[in-house]
């Protein structure tokens, strides 16, 4: 069997400031001490002008990234996911998303996959807050190719973006032709009998459970939802009319997250049997990723066992 | 403008502050009145700005980080020409483009929606640091609560903006010794603060945050600074010019009355 090709989403986004950094002078990238992690250091090489690192202060780096784009600075404000979202939440809510400010916050090292280092480094409800501001889009690419495409997107799109990246390297799961558009699902497979619907590293665990049940001679469809925020809510309805059963699956707790953002879109439309497979309202622990990932319950068996128990609920 | 007829307008902003305020039926008239010669000195005669084209690029910023203080503010904007005057008597009402705290969406001239302390200084920092960036000239001003600076986000951005050597940046502290649960060395002291704002790398000047000569000289002072910002530690008296209000903490977040109204513009003709 041929050897997957790993590829970080961390390593896209610097790849991609690059890029964007040379294209337009106006973009300029905050960290918070952690730029070698988060890979903004490649840009700081490049643009040294344009890099500000701002210490271990993630509040005063959101005001600042607030205050520089209203001067018409395209800022990308960067940390570890759990660093750059509850940490600093109420100034992402104020100084950035209720003052419409053009900051675009991106994180690394999201969810358990983070690994040895443990629950005070795992963000586990990141989604939930980011969802919860108006203004904020919410973007969780499932690779790198998606990773570089989300990173321009929210480059070019006027307003407060958060993009959830990780520690882990992902396997290469869309091609390089892949379209993505800001708030728009995709269907990865089509399938008859039950949805998957996941997003960021998920979305490998969706389709590995997917292989299984199609041998097993179940069809699934498979939905990449990299935008959590604004849902959308045709493609849920859509999968939900077709197929009748609906499994999320996120590595984030199962309140608040993709799951809740799916769930509240089909008891308002069409509900049908529907799991969500998350964090179970627990903290992390220590230990290797693939380790945390079976512990955890998120892996495609996981998902493969929850399509099989919502079809019965049919 | 003469500093005869900058106390005139600061009497004319605490006049419109009074009649918003007991219109509106709520709101934080003491320290509106103890910021008011600060911002009033800033909007007519220091800043470079244009009511007629508020998104200028070469404009001089100003934060309001001590976002209550608001009636102040709006009275500046109107009086400068940023929106009708009558609209000030809609503050705090449903629809008003004068939002209990300051809301960028809604009010022209308003650089940065406050209200929930500790948060300007970052932002104004931001904006130093575009300035400098885009090798501009503009200087950005801001106005911090002697009581916000018990959060810490004011020392991060205290540290970054002494960091990035920031001299186009000058910030003010209303120094009416009051918070909400009473005297700020009662609550939780910031004292020696001239020290600490010393030790994180900031010029500092001390003055009479009523005087206008005094006002003016210190900000002609910080535009001298080279390397640094510049902390301007404004004495004041929280509900100046009413003496009613003058160091009554019960002012703090309480409206006037009609009567108190009444009385408190008599005093101030």
């Amino acid at each position: 069997m041929k050897e997957e090709e790993l590829v970080g989403t961390r390593d896209a986004y610097g790849k991609a400031l690059l890029e964007l950094g040379r294209d337009n002078k106006q973009v300029v990238v905050l960290d918070s001490d952690v730029s070698e992690s988060t890979r903004t250091k490649w840009f700081a090489k490049e643009f040294p002008d344009r890099f500000f690192n701002m210490g271990i202060a993630e509040a005063n780096m959101m005001g600042v990234a607030s205050g520089l784009a209203t001067c018409g600075k395209i800022p990308f404000a960067s940390s570890f996911c759990e660093f750059g979202t509850s940490r600093c939440y109420e100034q992402i809510k104020l100084s950035i998303c209720w003052a419409r400010q053009n900051v675009k916050i991106v994180v690394s090292h999201a969810g358990i996959t983070v690994g040895e280092d443990g629950a005070s480094h795992q963000a586990i409800d990141d989604i939930a807050l980011m969802r919860g501001l108006p203004n904020m889009t919410v973007l969780v690419p499932c690779d790198a190719i998606e990773t570089k495409k989300a990173v321009f997107a929210a480059a070019t799109t006027d307003g407060p973006f958060y993009i959830r990246l990780a520690r882990a390297k992902f396997p290469l799961i869309l091609k390089d032709d892949y379209q993505f558009k800001i708030g728009k699902g995709v269907v990865l497979r089509e399938g008859k009998e039950a949805t998957i619907i996941a997003c960021g590293l998920m979305v490998k665990q969706a389709l590995l459970a997917h292989d299984t049940l199609s041998r097993e001679g179940i069809s699934v469809m498979v939905i990449n939802m990299s935008t959590v925020k604004p849902i959308d809510k045709d493609i849920i309805i859509k999968a939900a009319k077709e197929t009748g059963a609906i499994v999320t699956a996120e590595e984030h707790t199962i309140i608040g997250g993709l799951g809740s953002a799916v769930a509240e879109v089909l008891v308002e439309s069409n509900p049908v049997p529907m799991k969500r497979i998350g964090i179970l309202d627990r903290f992390g622990i220590s230990g290797s990723p693939d380790e945390l990932l079976k512990r955890f319950k998120l892996t495609g068996e996981d998902i493969h066992n929850a399509v099989l128990e919502v079809i019965k609920r049919k | 403008m003469e500093i005869y007829e900058l106390e005139e307008k600061a009497k004319e902003v605490r006049r419109w502050i009074i009649k918003m305020l007991a219109e509106a039926g709520s709101g934080h008239p003491g320290g509106s009145l103890s910021c008011v010669d600060l911002i009033t000195c800033l909007y007519f005669k220091v800043m470079r700005h244009d009511p007629k084209n508020p998104k200028w690029q070469d404009r001089d910023r100003f934060i309001l980080s001590k976002g209550h203080g608001a009636p102040a503010l709006y009275a500046c904007l109107a009086l400068t020409g940023y929106f009708e005057v009558e609209r000030l008597m809609t503050l705090r009402k449903l629809d008003s483009i004068l939002q209990g705290h300051p809301d960028m969406s809604f009010t022209p001239g308003v650089e940065m929606s406050t209200g929930s302390l500790g948060q300007g200084l970052s932002v104004a920092t931001g904006m130093a640091i575009s300035g400098k960036l885009d090798k501009k000239d503009y200087r950005v001003y801001v106005v911090l609560g002697d009581g916000e600076i018990q959060e810490g986000q004011i020392w991060e951005a205290g540290m970054a903006a002494s960091h990035y050597r920031l001299d186009n940046l000058t910030a003010f502290m209303d120094y009416n010794r009051f918070q909400i649960d009473g005297l700020i060395e009662n609550v939780i002291g910031i004292e020696p603060v001239v020290d600490k704002w010393k030790s994180f790398g900031w010029e500092v000047l001390e003055i009479d945050g009523h005087r206008i000569r005094e006002i003016l000289d210190a900000i002609d002072t910080a535009k001298r600074v080279k390397g640094r910002p510049t902390m301007i530690i404004a004495h004041t008296v929280k509900g100046k010019g009413v003496s009613f209000m003058e160091g009554e903490n019960r002012f703090h977040g309480v409206a006037p009355t009609k009567e108190e109204r009444d009385r408190a513009l008599q005093e101030l003709t």
